[in-house]
Order: structure tokens, then sequence, then C-alpha cells
């Protein structure tokens, strides 16, 4: 009897996988996007509302090649071997041109590969690995948001004048907070060889022991700190810190926690005067960023994060480069993304031909609190192509072909 | 480190402890009395720091309203616990063992999305404790008031909790059922209030283990799953039941961590040791160090035999004619359906695979398994690196894949055979979780975090058909192979050990030795699954290995039904099918997720598999 229900069973499960949609001839052109919705959603919610917005503009522009634009989001879990599950049903049974999104590290260079793999292009949105232009690099794969690299380096020119020796650091224990580390070390040290890293703590990402952490700092007595920690690490971080005197007359550098994705959470407690990379979206007065919110603002009755800008950039990307490339088709796409310049809320950018890493730059700035909320101060724009290695450095760690 | 700073970490890792032993008392209470695997307490932990954050925000940051926000919030979760209870575990407690994993796994889902839906994904830094935001200065370092109230919390909270269970009529009714909830049974006792009261009382720890953690931590969705783990740890550690244990654990575990970052790195003999980085490892380090010395935990005592109600029912022979109908239907699926529905039949084959060697052992053999991804992942990492770093041909590495595996399985294995019950399943999941940080902080050899890429099989099979023609012939045969073998004088054996380990010891079975090669077998097919997984992908992440791996294998194997044979199977394909449509547009469909395996939980108690058939037999019995 068992086996009269497994067949039963199969047989259902096999008429629900084979129903496939087919798609129409004038339907809007598909762009496969995927992301960890769930993994974070305090970054990618608004994301997902600066991609909406980016959609809504271009169909009301009159969409690229005659035809409106739909982005299919799919949540790849956080988990690459579900991401590429998902890539490959965008792409084969939604019928998308290409791929867009991913946040976390792994996820995006697993994505590139199988880009590679399938001849897609692919426009990574967020993560912030070195690799995934570098090291890992490849001919369908580009690259929208600043690196971690880059925004490590828009860094170092005020840590150099600070001219402190002692360093202490403290990172996620993961790709993003490894290389964001290794690239500081490198860099501070070019320019001030007699610098000193006096402790260093990996935490496990989101579960830092804060306490004894900015215990373990402390008694190495840095001058300053370089930390590339976010979200609830920072947040717990920070508050330890500050009931145990660490930060007093130490200088504070910390990746990202300029972000209104993080530095919100911390409200009064936001740690004043630490330079730090975000986005200071209040007190942005370009014409490009004042059109982008204003339009962000009407849609939504709420103010961007980054995530947004990077959403609305990367959908912007995606409709400029079919435009350019005329089709569909994935070389004339890849060969269009190759040198690619659009204006976005941060400026124009270019994805660099020789890299395929977006121009996209950031702002630094200082901390500050006012009203009980925490701001960024003293803070100027820096264009992310100031902040990269050499050409000849590129070519170096990027694979041939 | 000098003298001050070990004193000082010393009280961080005693701060920190409080909480962790809030929570594991809780879960060891509801553990002893119920047996049940409870996923949800780590929810209800979130719950606790989300609850006091809007109270506090309600009260006011006064003392009284901080207290007052700390206290009601733990009451509330307390009530949360009771609703799980009455509504979903009671109706299952006759289940086969661990089903009730099941239906916690799906709450914790449901908690999650809820909490979602109800506090907004940006993380709330909730308020300092009132008039205890000053740091107190000792031997001239700074830590804060708090953590000392915090410190002396714990054992306040360990001594009432002790006066409960010695000095009360409910304290002794818990510490019968935890000894011999059969026989408090037979004695008259209700325990279905019993049950609810000690869910209360262990959902009310977990709820104020989180209230009092809104100064130092903030609220965010994913607490649940990093508490979780770190409770189950302390639990076992301590021994189950023993909420004393609990307390002593969580304070090794605390302090350790403690003194992890306070050595920070060292060199020793020109090699750099960063011990910090052990925190990412180091309470299950501790686990499998207490588990391989002290099988009971440190405090615990061998658990009283439980009465099964009935005996698990017989295997019934697989009838391999529609084995072979069914591989030969699968085999003309990609004849009439889209690319994409072979490439997610791929991934339900490996899971298939994956499924029936987790069933093999927890089932058939007795063993629970919480880290069978340990062989799924080594398996994927295996065939990866063979051929990327070693530069063998694809299909060598396909074929030498699963022999790592089942290395590792016999390494692992010999340790876990020593074991019984849930501190067997324990110590699988330190074994994973230690092969889990290895590879992810090895990044010369494994890639850490990012994994490994560019694992394409080679061109003749690079066509999606013919790797899901290669997945169905290699894990339709290792599925084949497993259940052949359980019907095979080792199988018998390994269910007579199952059933009665002494009287299959008095006949003469070396009951060990069959239980260690059991582990190697499904080890090692646990790898070939991984191995094919691995190709399909074409890269290979950490994630292969972890907890949530391991987890996605026992929801299968329960959901399709652990005391049939095809349960896995089917419980694989319905998961990984369910995921594939439910994450598709749904925006919360986490929820959406939960509340469909809460359902077939309700309906089907005995899993998929094992529910049709019940109806079938009793709609064969009407007619008869």
């Amino acid at each position: 009897m068992l086996t009269r229900n497994r067949l039963l069973a199969g047989t259902a499960a096999l008429v629900a996988l084979s129903l496939v949609g087919p798609a129409a001839a004038q339907a809007p052109i598909k762009i496969g996007e995927l992301n960890s919705y769930k993994v974070f959603p305090a970054f990618l919610e608004p994301y997902k509302k600066g991609i909406e917005l980016a959609v809504e503009e271009v169909n009301a522009a009159g969409g690229v090649l005659g035809r409106k634009i739909e982005v299919v989001s799919r949540d790849d879990n956080g988990n690459p071997g579900d991401a590429v599950r998902v890539a490959e049903e965008l792409l084969s049974r939604e019928g998308a041109a290409f791929l867009i999104g991913t946040f976390p590290s792994n996820v995006g260079l697993a994505v590139a590969d199988f880009a590679k793999q399938r001849k897609v292009l692919f426009i990574a949105a967020e993560p912030l690995t070195d690799k995934i232009v570098w090291d890992q690099g490849n001919a369908y794969t580009f690259r929208l948001r600043t690196s971690t690299y880059m925004q490590t380096a828009m860094l170092i020119p005020d840590a150099v004048k600070l001219k402190k020796k002692r360093w202490a650091i403290v990172y996620p224990n993961y790709e993003y907070g490894q290389s964001a580390t290794a690239a500081f070390k490198k860099l501070l040290k070019e320019k001030q060889p007699d610098v000193e890293f006096v402790a260093e703590q990996a935490t496990p990402l989101g579960k830092i022991d804060a306490g004894a952490v900015a215990q373990a700092l402390a008694d190495a007595k840095p001058d300053a700190i370089f930390s590339s920690l976010f979200g609830p690490d920072l947040a717990k971080f920070v508050r330890e810190g500050q009931t145990r005197g660490l930060f007093k007359g130490v200088e504070v550098f910390n990746l990202l926690a300029g972000e209104p994705e993080y530095l919100d959470p911390l409200k009064e407690e936001s740690p004043d005067g630490w330079y730090v990379t975000g986005y200071p979206w209040s007190e942005l007065k370009t014409p490009e960023h004042t059109k982008f919110l204003n339009a962000y603002q009407a849609k939504f009755k709420d103010y961007p994060r980054l995530g947004s800008v990077v959403g609305y950039a990367t959908v912007m990307s995606a409709a400029e480069a079919i435009k350019k490339a005329g089709s569909l088709d994935q070389e004339k796409l890849v060969a269009a993304m190759k040198g690619l310049t659009l204006m976005t809320p941060f400026g124009m950018i270019e994805y660099r031909p020789i890299d395929h890493q977006s121009t996209m730059g950031a702002y630094v700035g200082q901390i500050g609190v006012k009203d009980g909320k925490g701001y960024m101060k003293n803070w100027r724009f820096v264009d992310g192509k100031d902040a990269l290695p050499s050409d000849a450095d590129v070519q170096k760690m990027r694979p041939k072909n | 480190m000098t003298l001050a700073s070990i004193l000082i970490q010393l009280l961080n890792g005693l701060a920190a402890a409080a909480s962790l032993f809030l929570v594991s008392a809780g879960l060891s209470l509801i553990f002893g009395v119920t047996r049940i695997v409870n996923f949800a307490h780590g929810s209800l932990y979130m719950l606790g720091l989300y609850g006091a954050y809007s109270l506090i925000e309600f009260f006011g940051r006064t003392p009284l309203g901080f207290w007052g926000a700390v206290v009601l919030a733990a009451l509330a979760v307390g009530l949360v616990g009771v609703l799980i209870e009455v509504l979903v575990l009671r109706r299952i407690y006759r289940a086969p063992e661990l089903f009730q994993l099941l239906a916690t796994f799906a709450v914790v889902l449901v908690i999650k999305d809820i909490a979602l839906f109800t506090w907004g994904a940006e993380d709330l830094v909730g308020p300092r404790a009132p008039g205890l935001s000053m740091a107190v200065e000792i031997m001239g370092r700074r830590i804060p008031a708090y953590d000392l109230v915090l410190i002396a919390i714990g054992p306040v909270v360990l001594g009432l909790v002790w006066l409960l269970l010695t000095r009360t009529r409910w304290g002794a009714l818990v510490r019968a059922a935890t000894q011999d909830r059969e026989m408090v049974g037979a004695l008259g006792v209700d325990q279905a209030k019993l049950f609810t009261s000690v869910f209360f009382v262990g959902s009310v720890l977990a709820g104020l283990g989180g209230a009092l953690q809104i100064p130092r931590e903030p609220a965010n969705l994913e607490l649940d799953l990093a508490i979780i783990a770190d409770a189950f740890v302390v639990t076992v550690v301590g021994g189950l039941g023993s909420i004393g244990g609990a307390f002593l654990a969580a304070i090794i575990i605390g302090v350790a961590k403690a003194f992890c970052i306070g050595i920070g790195t060292v060199t020793w003999f020109g090699f750099e040791v960063s011990f910090s980085k052990l925190t990412l490892v180091v309470e299950f380090l501790i686990m499998a160090l207490v588990l391989v010395v002290r099988p009971y935990g440190l405090l615990g005592k061998p658990q009283a035999a439980q009465r099964a109600a009935e005996p698990a029912p017989r295997l019934q022979v697989p009838s391999w004619t529609f084995a072979l109908v069914w591989l030969a239907l699968l085999a003309l699926v990609p004849l009439f359906a889209d690319r994409y529905t072979t490439i997610l039949l791929t991934d339900i084959v490996c899971f298939a695979l994956f499924s029936v060697s987790l069933h093999f052992i927890m089932g058939p053999a007795g063993m629970v398994s919480f880290g069978h991804a340990a062989y799924f992942g080594i398996g994927a990492y295996a065939a990866g690196l063979l051929m990327k770093r070693f530069g063998l041909p694809m299909e060598a590495a396909l074929l030498l894949a699963p022999l790592v595996a089942g290395l590792f399985a016999i390494v692992y294995g010999w340790f876990c055979v020593r074991l019984s019950g849930v501190y067997l399943a324990m110590l699988t999941l330190a074994f994973a979780q230690i092969s889990w940080s290895i590879v992810f902080q090895w990044d010369s050899v494994t890639g850490g975090s990012n994994g490994v890429f560019g694992v394409w099989p080679s061109p003749w099979l690079a066509d999606k058909t013919t790797y899901y023609y290669l997945a169905l012939v290699l894990c339709g045969a290792g599925i084949v192979f497993l259940w052949r073998v359980l019907f095979s004088p080792f199988g018998y054996a390994l269910r007579a050990g199952r059933d009665s380990p002494l009287r299959a010891e008095a006949i003469g079975i070396d009951l060990r030795g069959f239980q260690w090669a059991a582990f190697v077998l499904v080890g090692a097919l646990a790898g070939l699954a991984g191995a094919v997984y691995a190709f399909s992908k074409g890269s290979i992440s950490p994630s292969s290995i972890s907890i949530a791996q391991s987890t996605d294998g026992l929801i299968m194997v329960l959901l399709g039904g652990v005391e049939t044979l095809t349960g896995p199977v089917v419980g694989a394909a319905i998961f990984t099918w369910l995921r594939d449509v439910v994450a598709r547009n749904t925006e919360f469909w986490r929820a959406v997720m939960g509340g469909v395996i809460l359902l077939i939980v309700l309906l089907f108690p005995q899993g998929l598999v094992g529910g049709l058939k019940a109806l079938v037999a009793r709609w064969r019995e009407q007619r008869a």
C-alpha cells in the first residue's frame, strides 16, 4: 500500500513541478535580483525600496529598448548553495535577462563564479569583498559598492594625520572584517612605518562579548582603535567601551558606522568624534541627491538609508547597461558595462574596464550627537577612483582573461 | 595578562554567564520533564528582549519602570511558552521521539517573522538600567555596575529555583517526572498540568534571561539562534535536568570565553596563536571534552530508561520493483520538464541521500545526530579541495570524497558511540561545529568564510541534465544500498541494539563495534551527497557544515516520518520543494513555511509517510 502512496505523492509532485510559466513576447524585460532579505533585513528593506523607486522611474521615462523593466526578487537565505539555485531559477524559469544583487561576501562570490560559468552578466550590489573584482574577478561580474579596500583607504589620510603609534584592532571574524583589517594594517604601515599594532580581537559575527573585548583592548593601552564592527556588535561595543572608559583619549576609526542602518539605533549614545564612513543623507545638497531624496520621501514617507542608495543605483546601472548595449545579448551587455558611466545619488560613477569595480564613492567624516541622535559631521565625499590601488597593482591581483 | 586584568575578565565572564544560566536552566527544566528538545527556547529569549524594550519605553526609564518591565516581560514570555505547549506540543506528546523538535523548529520560524512584523528590522538598542548606568572602579579598571548586579542575580535565581524544586510539592513532582515520568503518570499526577506549568517556569526563565540583557544587547532578529546552541551546550555540559550543573557550566563557558578574549594573541615558539579567534568554537570544545570524560555531563546522572509506550514498528522491506519504477519516472522528468525542474531535482536527490543517511543512524541505529552536516560538508570540501588543490580529475575527486568523509566519521564516531541519547547527539554537534570552525578559519586551505569556488564538473557532465542523471544514479545507488543494508544481518543487529542493548550484547553482538561501523557507513554516504551537491553548485561554503544544514536534515527526516523507510526521501523532497515555492514571493515566507510545517505536524504526528500509512490502514479496516 505504501508503494501506491509513493506513486500518488510522486505524481502530484511531478505535476506541480512541471507547471512552467510561458513568457510573452512584449512582456517587460525581467532583471533577476537575489539577496539575503531575511538575514540582513535592516539593510535590505531600505534596499528593496530603492529598487522599487528606480524601477518606477525607469518605466516612467519610457523604459529601455521600448520595453518596461521588471525586477524579480528572490531570497537566497544567506546561503551560497541556495543562491546558486535561485539564480538558476531566475534565469531559466523567470527568463531574467541577467542577475543583480547579493549582500554577504560568500554569496556574492558564489554567484559571481556561477555567472562566469553560465556566461551571464552579474552586477553585485553590496558584497564588499575585494576578491569579487580582484583575486576572483571574472569577465561577467561587476560590482557597484565601494569595497572594503576602498572604504579603508578613505580613512587612512585621517589616521595618518593623527600620528598615533599604538593601534588596537577589532573586527568581525569573516571575510569583510579580515580584509578590512589586512588592508588597514598594510596601508597604514606604508604611510607610517613606525606604527605598532598592539592588540587584535576577532569576534564572532553577531556574538561579540563586548565587555571582555573592551577590557582586552584597554589592557593593551592603545592610542587609537580601528574597528570594522557593524550592527548589534557595534552597538554593544560602543556601550561597553563608553561605560568602561575605553574611548577616553583614544581615537577610534570604524568602517560603515556612519551608515544610517548602523548609526541610527545608537541614538544618544552615538560615539562623538569617531572617524567613520557613512551616508549623511540629511546634509547632502547636490542636485542628484536632492532629486533622489525627494522622490524617495514622497514615495515611502521615510528617509533613505545607504541600502536605498545601493538598491537604486544597482537598478539604474542595469537599465543603463541595457540601453548602452541596445540588446539583451550577454556579450554585448558585458561590453556595455565596461566603462559604463551613469549618474547616481552619489554623483557620476564609472564601471572601470580594468577590474569591473564602480567608482562609486563614500562619505568620510566624524560622528556627532545632536538632539539625542547621531549624525555625521566634518564630512567630505571621497570619489571611489581616488581610493583604488594603481592599475599595475590591480592587474597583478586580477586573473588574466 | 596582569592580575588585575585576570580578575576583571573573570567578572566579565561571570556577568556573561548570568543570562546564559537563566536560559539554560529553563531549557534544562523543560527537557528534564517533557523530554522535548525545545528549539524555540531561543525565540523565547529573543521575545524577552523585545518585550522588555517595548515595556520600558512604555513605563519610562525609571528604576521602577525598568525592573517592572523586566519582570513583566519575563511573565509575558512565560505565557507565550504556555501557549506553545497547549496549542502545539500537547497534541503531539505521543509522537515518535524527537518529533516535537520539528514543531518547535516551525515555532522558531513563526516567532521570527512575528517579531520582524511587530518590531521592524532595525536593531533596538535598549536603555541602560536606571541608577546602574555608571561603572565601578575595581583595581584601577572600570566595570559596569549593572554587570555586578547580573553576577548577583545568577546565584539568587539558582537559589530560588532550588527552593522551588526541593521545598514545594510542585518541585517534588518535577524532580520525580525528570527521573521517571511514566511512574509519575501512573501514580495519578495530571501530566498535562505538570507539563504546562513546567513550560511556564522554563519560559519565564528564558524571558528573564532575555529581558535582563536589554542594557547589554540590542534587541535584534538573530538572537534566537545565537543563544539556542549555547543554551544546549550549557545544559548538556552541566548534565540534563541538573540546575546546579547548568549554573556551573554557564560559568565555565562564560569565563572561558572571557579569558580567550583576554589572552588575545600570543606567540609560542614563533607561531602566532589567536585565542580571540577561538571564541567561535570554545563552548563546543569544552562540551566535547566534558562529554568524552563524563558521558552524562558534569553533574548529570544516567537517564532512567524510558518505557516506550510501544516499540518502534517493524520496518517494511522496500519493494524493489517500485523503487525501480520511481527511478525510471525520475529519469524521464528531464524529457518533459524545464531546465530548472532538473536543477531543483538535483538538489532534492542530494538532500534525499543526506536525509536517508541521517535516518539510518537516528532511526534504525538509534543514535540521533545533531551534527550530520559534518559529513555532508566534509564530503563537499573534500571533493572541492581534491580537485582544486591536489589537481585530481573531477571524477576521481567525486569518488574519493566519501572516503574522506568516512575517515572523519571513523574518528568522530569512535567517541560518539560511547555515549547515548541526547548526549550522543550533542557530541556529534560538537564535532560538526569544530569542523565548521576549522573550515571557517583556515583561509589558506579551505578559503575561510568565503569557501571554495570554481568547483564545476568535467565538460562531459557540465550539462545540467547529464549531471542530474549522474546525481540520480549515485544518490539513488546510495539510498538503495543503505536500505539494503538495513535488511542484512548488520541492519538487524543495529535494530536489536536500539531496542534492547542488554539483550543484544547478551547474544554476542558487539554493539559498539556495529554502531561505529554504522557511523562510518552513513558518514561516507552523507559525504557522497555533499560531493554531488558541491559539483552541482560550483562552489562550497562553510554553511554546508553549519548547524543550519544539520537542522535541515533533521527536519527532512522528521517531516517524512522517522519510523518509515521512504519518509526521509519524501521529507527531503517536500522540504526542498516547499522552500523553493514559499520563499519565492511571500514577504513573510518564514512564517508561511513555519505555518505549513506546523500544519503537517498537527495533522500527521508520524510524519507525512507515517501519517499516510496510518490513514490507509484505517481505510482498509473500515472496508473489511
